[in-house]
C-alpha cells in the first residue's frame, strides 16, 4: 500500500481536481480529504456518509462567576490576551494552555473540552472516502489530519489496498506537516505564476525536510509559458520531475459547476494528460 | 482603519485584491499575514528596511535545580514536556521539551516548584519591514518545517500603524491563522470565485467573520465564469457585493509576471477607490 499525497502550498491551483480524477482513475484505493479547515473533495465525490465522529481535541477555560474574587492573576499570566476585564473568556483566543486554571486561587477556572470538528466515513462511487469538518475557529486541524489519515491508512490495510489517496491542506504549517508525515510520494501542483513558483519552493522544501519524494504537475502552463518554462528549469536543477502540463481549460470550471470528475467529464485533450499524470504516478516505485 | 481580505480557501485572488487595493489610494500600510506563503511582496516589491527574527519562548530546564518532580509535564496541555526521574539502577534522570509542540504559554517556567525552568527565544521565522515609495509593507515568513504560524502573525500585527488605512491580507482556512490575522479588523472583503468550489469555501468564510463579529463584504473574482449560486447566496443573505472581477487572461498574464493589475490597467484604480469608498460607507462610524 502506498500513500500519495496532492499539495501545491497554496490553495486554488486545481489542487482537488485533480485529485477527483485520480479517484476516478485508481482502482483499489481509499481517497482522504486532508483540507479539513475548507473541504472540498466532497463535491466532486458526492458521498454517502456511512459513519460519522466527534472529534474532540483542546480545552477551552470558563470562569465560574460565583467563585471568581477578580484577583487578576489569570488576566496577568495568559500569554493570548484571552480573559478580558470582566472575568470572561474570549473563546477564540483562548489556546487552552490552562495555566489560568494552576493560579487559580479560587478554583473558579475550569477547563472544558472542545469539540473541534467531526469526520466522517463515506461510500462513494469511486471506493470509500475519509473526510472532515473542523469547526469554525478551531485549533488542531494537525490533529484531525493525522487522525483522518490514520482512519484510512486502516481501512486501506484492511481491505488489502493498493493506495491512500490524500488531497492535502494548503500551505506549509501544521496541517501539511501532518498530512505529509509518512506519505510515500507528494505530488505538487503548481501554476506558472512568480507566486506559484515561489509556493512551490516552500513546500518542496518541507517534504524534503520529511524526506518524501516530490513529483510535480504545472497546472495551467499556457497562461505564462515562460513562467511555465521556469518552473520546469528549476525542477530540473533540484532533481524535481515534472510529470505533467495542463492547459487552461474552461471545461474545468463546467465540470466542477456540473460536480463531475474532469476525466469523466469530458474526452478533451486535458483528460489525455490526467490520465497520463495518473499513469506516471502509480509507477512510482521509482519515487523513492 | 483595519480592512482584512480573507477567502476560506487559498488562490481566489485575495493577494491581488490586497495589493491592488493598497496601491490605489494613499496613506496605506499593506500586511501580508499569510506566513506560510506571502505573495504580496512579489508584486510590491518593497525596499526591506529591516528585519527582525519571529521568535517563540520555549523552556530550558537547568537540571542542577530540578527535582524531577513532574509537574512541568503535568502542566503542559501540548506534551511538550517529558520528565525521566532519575531511576534505580542511579541513572542520572533527565527532562526533554520538544520545542516544535510548544506553544510558549509559560505554564511551565511559572509553576515550576524548583524554579529550574528559564524561558529561551526560539526562532520560527521572520518579519521583514519595508516599503515602496509611500506605501509601508510588513510581511511574516515562518520557517520549513515550523507548524506554529499564530505567533508570527501576531508579531506581524504589533506593527499596525493606527495613522494610516491598514490592509492585512489573511492566510487561508477557517481555524488559528485566519482568525489571529482577521481578528480586530473593522471591515473584512471576502474573495471568492461562482463555483461550486468558491461557494462552499465562501459559506465558511462567512461562519469565521460572524464569529467574530466583523462587518464584511464580497469581491467576486473571474465572476464571468462558473454560475449564480454566489449571487444567489449573496442575495438571500443580504451580503453585499462590493466588486466583480472577469476572468481576463491578461489579468492572469500580469498576476504571473507579478505585476499588480492597476499599473498596467488605469481604469481598475478606479474601481479599487469606488470599492474603497463602499467599504467606508458600510462601517459603523467608529470605525472611521
Ligand atoms: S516542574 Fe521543575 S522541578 Fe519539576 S520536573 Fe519540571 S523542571 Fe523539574
Ligand atoms: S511553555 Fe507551555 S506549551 Fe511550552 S513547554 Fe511550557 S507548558 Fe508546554
Amino acid at each position: 500500500m502506498k500513500q500519495i499525497v496532492i499539495i501545491s502550498g497554496k490553495g486554488g491551483t486545481g489542487k482537488t481536481v485533480l485529485t477527483a480524477s485520480f479517484a476516478a482513475l485508481a482502482k483499489n484505493k481509499v481517497m482522504v480529504d486532508c483540507d479539513v479547515d475548507a473541504a472540498d473533495l466532497h463535491l466532486l465525490l458526492q458521498p454517502v456518509i456511512k459513519e460519522r465522529h466527534e472529534f474532540k481535541s483542546g480545552k477551552t477555560a470558563r470562569i465560574d462567576a460565583a467563585a471568581c474574587q477578580q484577583c487578576s492573576k489569570c488576566i496577568n499570566v495568559c500569554r493570548f490576551g484571552a480573559i478580558r476585564d470582566d472575568f470572561t473568556v474570549d473563546a477564540i483566543s483562548c489556546e487552552g494552555c490552562g495555566l489560568c486554571s494552576y493560579v487559580c486561587f479560587d478554583g473558579a477556572i475550569i477547563m472544558e473540552e472542545n469539540l473541534s470538528g467531526e469526520w466522517f466515513i463515506s461510500d462513494t462511487k469511486y471506493g470509500p472516502f475519509v473526510h472532515a469538518k473542523l469547526g469554525i475557529a478551531e485549533e488542531n486541524s494537525g490533529k484531525l489530519v493525522a487522525k483522518i489519515r490514520q482512519v484510512a491508512k486502516e481501512i486501506a490495510e484492511k481491505n488489502a489496498m493498493d493506495y491512500v489517496i490524500v488531497d492535502g491542506p494548503p500551505g506549509i504549517g501544521c496541517p501539511v506537516i501532518a498530512s505529509l508525515a509518512g506519505a510515500d510520494c507528494a505530488l505538487i501542483v503548481t501554476e506558472p505564476t512568480l507566486s506559484g513558483l515561489h509556493d512551490a519552493e516552500r513546500v518542496i522544501e518541507v517534504a524534503r525536510h520529511f524526506k518524501i519524494p516530490v513529483k510535480l504537475v504545472v497546472n495551467k502552463y499556457d497562461l505564462n509559458p515562460d513562467m511555465s518554462d521556469k518552473i520546469e528549469y528549476f525542477c530540473k536543477e533540484n532533481a524535481i520531475p515534472v510529470i505533467g502540463k495542463i492547459a487552461f481549460d474552461k471545461v474545468v470550471i463546467e465540470s466542477i459547476v456540473k460536480g463531475r470528475t474532469i476525466v469523466e467529464y469530458t474526452n478533451g485533450k486535458i483528460k489525455e494528460e490526467v490520465v497520463k499524470i495518473w499513469e506516471e504516478l502509480k509507477g512510482f516505485s521509482q519515487c523513492r | 482603519m483595519i480592512i482584512s481580505i480573507a477567502s476560506g480557501k487559498g488562490g481566489t485572488g485575495k493577494t491581488t485584491i490586497a495589493v491592488n487595493l493598497a496601491l490605489s489610494f494613499k496613506n496605506v500600510q499593506l500586511l501580508d499575514c499569510d506566513v506560510e506563503g506571502p505573495n504580496a511582496h512579489i508584486f510590491i516589491k518593497p525596499e526591506i528596511k529591516r528585519r527582525e527574527p519571529a521568535y517563540i519562548p520555549v523552556p530550558e530546564v537547568d537540571e542542577t535545580k530540578c527535582s524531577y518532580c513532574g509537574m512541568c509535564r503535568k502542566v503542559c496541555a501540548y506534551n511538550a514536556i517529558a520528565v525521566f526521574p532519575p531511576s534505580d539502577d542511579n541513572k542520572k534522570g533527565s527532562v526533554l521539551i520538544f520545542p516544535h509542540l510548544c506553544h510558549g504559554c509559560g505554564a511551565c517556567s511559572l509553576l515550576c516548584p524548583a524554579m529550574a525552568i528559564k524561558e529561551v527565544n526560539k526562532g520560527i521565522g521572520i518579519i521583514e519591514i519595508g516599503g515602496k515609495d509611500d506605501l509601508q509593507f510588513i510581511h511574516g515568513r515562518l520557517n520549513i518545517g515550523e507548524a506554529m504560524s499564530p505567533p508570527i502573525i501576531r508579531q506581524v500585527k504589533n506593527y499596525i500603524n493606527p495613522t494610516r488605512t491598514v490592509i492585512i491580507d489573511a492566510p487561508p482556512g477557517t481555524s488559528c491563522p485566519v482568525i489571529t490575522a482577521v481578528k480586530g479588523s473593522d471591515f473584512c472583503i471576502l474573495v471568492t470565485e461562482p463555483t461550486p468550489f468558491g461557494l462552499n469555501d465562501l459559506i465558511l468564510a462567512v461562519e469565521v467573520v460572524k464569529k467574530l463579529k466583523i462587518p464584511f463584504g464580497i469581491v467576486i473574482n473571474c465572476a464571468d465564469i462558473g454560475d449564480d449560486n454566489v449571487d444567489k447566496y449573496c442575495q438571500d443573505n443580504k451580503i453585499p457585493i462590493l466588486l466583480r472581477i472577469p476572468f481576463d487572461r491578461e489579468i492572469a498574464l500580469l498576476y504571473s509576471k507579478g505585476i499588480p493589475i492597476v499599473h498596467a490597467k488605469k481604469e481598475y484604480k478606479e474601481k479599487f477607490q469606488n470599492m474603497f469608498n463602499s467599504v467606508s460607507k458600510l462601517l459603523t462610524p467608529r470605525a472611521l
